[in-house]
């Protein structure tokens, strides 16, 4: 179970890391997404993997640490404002700026590489 | 009353954002800024009171909910937490003095977001958690978010889709740390984890250490520590006046938080994992103040000139830190107010002088006469000796006690010419902003109205505090140094804030 839940978190953080680092504003907020995604799982994971036991003390004494979940539950909430804000921005800045480059302008090269293919700015 | 003094610092401005939001203030712009200001003023006096009251009966922990740390959550009003939060009061003051002569205008939501601001950035000084230290710092960074796109316009929001963007991945970052050194540790108080970090095994030591140097990466970013400082130039030149003069003090929460985490937790008493972070920070600390240097020699105008500025001042904080001695942290103190409030004074002289010369703005070119060359003129000289440290202002004295600091140190040999040679770099970039702004003009000035009274009182009352903290160096120079050996003593800066049967 560990090896395939740190699989997926790590999965998750390269691909996280390798859209934040493309040029367009609509994969850099989608990266900032998977990366919350990975944190959160990687988070949740930092009061160690457990089944079947309560996030409470019970009467079975099977409980698991609660506090990793009260921060991930504080991380979502915030991750989700911090993601509204930021597609707002992106959308303000392809009115504001003409353009979605996080530069907010197209370098020389690729806009005469889209000229080329038939594309509009 | 008195015994929850530690949290009205946060609470404060958090009723007061809330209370502008409400129709019977939110409806009229003068209700606003009479609220604000009345409640910032407020703020100030309560900083006054948590600084002498922490220095009359010490370190006064605020248990939340009676949750007993370790456990629950508390807020810690020491000597340099109490210190950073009047900082911050008074030059929130004087920004928000200086944005109700008109700069509050370009938005609906200036005043409420600017005191969110102050919740963040108060809470992050006093918490004394580190999970919370992250909830704080967003609250920070979102307020600050709207603040810095206040008023609108390309440039604004060019900077912000960057700044927000690398706020964002710092963030995730912070949480990738906390995860380490909770999963570590097993605690989120900092004096906690200052204790549980000695008694982890190897494996549980490299998993803490990467924890460690993730945050340092993370308030690096903050800070603008050099390969991290690259946003800083572009979105203080492109924010409001009053907000690039509040964001003076963004930078310094970050060195604060590099200074708390790795002093009290990965400091000299940590075992194996001892000044983790120093054999990066000190080089790093170097080169940040190197290129600060060379961008304020570079500089087209006055905004990019004070933001690079900033960047020479937070690499000056950043070897104190580096240098983990109390003499050092001390300087750092005490350079640290005087840097914040000048750096937040020239922000809002840059834009008086902008405001004045037309099509010019700030640049360093030939323009037209300035209508109040006088006023203005004396300010920046004023701001312009403070920065260089110049004697008699307060600039000579924080760098001289640097440098004394480090007179003991085989680093001496580093620390003494880079920082006498960007103030010499400070003092060349401002000469010549100075001349050109003041001297090389022609024609008569450009019609229209004189600079607001309000305006001027505001730049002038942060610029009081160079000659002030020179007045009165005797005091701020011991309570910085008495706050600088707080930090370092474990059983003062640690053991006291725990409960009885954590002692060593």
């Amino acid at each position: 179970m560990e090896a395939v839940y740190a699989f997926c978190v790590g999965l998750l953080t390269a691909c996280g890391i390798f859209l934040t680092l493309r040029a367009r504003t609509f994969s850099v907020v989608i990266g900032i997404t998977l990366l919350s995604y990975a944190v959160n799982l990687f988070l949740f994971s930092s009061g160690r993997l457990k089944l079947e036991s309560a996030a409470v003390l019970n009467e079975s004494g099977v409980y698991t640490d609660p506090l990793p979940q009260a921060l991930v539950l504080t991380a979502i909430v915030i991750g989700f404002a911090m993601t509204a804000f930021v597609v707002i921005l992106a959308m303000r800045g392809r009115a504001d700026l003409g353009n979605d480059h996080v530069d907010g302008r197209i370098p020389a090269k690729e806009s005469a590489m889209q000229r080329h293919r038939g594309y509009k700015s | 009353m008195i015994s929850h003094l530690p949290i009205l610092p946060v609470f404060l401005p958090l009723l007061a954002g809330v209370f502008l939001l409400l129709p019977p203030i939110q409806n009229s712009i003068q209700r606003q800024r009479l609220f604000a200001l009345a409640l910032c003023g407020a703020i100030v006096v309560v900083a006054v009171l948590l600084l002498l009251k922490s220095q009359v009966s010490g370190t006064m922990v605020y248990v939340l909910g009676d949750w007993q740390p370790p456990f629950g959550i508390v807020l810690v009003a020491d000597r340099l937490a109490t210190l950073m939060v009047l900082l911050t009061a008074v030059l929130a003051f004087g920004a928000l003095l200086y944005a109700c002569a008109g700069d509050d205008l370009g938005g609906r939501f200036f005043h409420p977001l600017f005191m969110f601001q102050l919740m963040g950035i108060n809470g992050a000084f006093l918490t004394g958690d580190i999970f919370n230290l992250f909830v704080f710092f967003e609250v920070l960074l979102i307020a600050s978010y709207g603040l810095l796109i206040h008023g609108g316009g390309k440039h604004k929001t060019r900077a912000g889709l960057h700044y927000v963007t690398l706020n964002l991945i710092g963030s995730t970052l912070f949480l990738f740390a906390l995860g380490m050194l909770y999963g570590t540790t097993g605690t989120l108080n900092i004096a906690d984890m200052a204790v549980k970090v000695t008694r982890l095994d190897e494996a549980e030591r490299a998993l803490a250490k990467a924890g460690g140097m993730l945050l340092l990466v993370v308030f690096g970013l903050k800070a603008a520590m050099l390969p991290l400082h690259f946003w800083l130039p572009r979105t203080y030149s492109a924010a409001v006046a009053p907000v690039a003069a509040l964001f003076a003090v963004m930078t310094k929460v970050g060195v604060y938080s590099i200074l708390r985490i790795h002093t009290v937790i990965f400091g000299a008493g940590a075992g194996e994992l001892a000044n983790i972070a120093m054999p990066w920070l000190w080089p790093l600390a170097l080169l940040t103040i190197v290129i600060g240097a060379i961008g304020a020699l570079a500089s087209p105008g006055l905004r990019a000139l004070t933001a690079n500025l900033v960047i020479v001042s937070v690499g000056t904080l950043l070897i104190a830190v580096a240098l983990q001695s109390p003499e050092a942290t001390a300087a750092a103190m005490y350079y640290m107010v005087h840097t914040t409030l000048i750096s937040g004074a020239l922000f809002l002289l840059a834009d008086l002088i902008w405001e004045q010369r037309g099509k010019a703005e700030d640049r360093f070119v030939m323009a037209r006469r300035m209508r109040q060359p006088v006023a203005v003129g004396i300010a920046f000289f004023i701001a312009a000796m403070a920065v260089v440290g110049l004697p008699p202002l307060s600039g000579f004295v924080g760098k001289l006690m640097l440098l004394q600091s480090t007179v003991e140190w085989p680093q001496a040999g580093w620390v003494w010419p880079l920082i006498l040679l960007s103030g010499l770099a400070a003092l060349i970039a401002l000469s010549r902003a100075g001349t050109s702004l003041f001297w090389r003009c022609h024609g008569d000035p450009l019609p229209g109205e004189p600079i607001a009274g309000i305006k001027l009182t505001a730049v002038y009352l942060l610029l009081a505090a160079s000659p002030l903290l020179v007045v009165f160096g005797g005091p701020v120079v011991d309570y910085s140094q008495a706050a600088a050996d707080q930090l370092h003593d474990r059983s003062q800066s640690v053991y006291s804030l725990l409960p009885e049967d954590y002692q060593p």
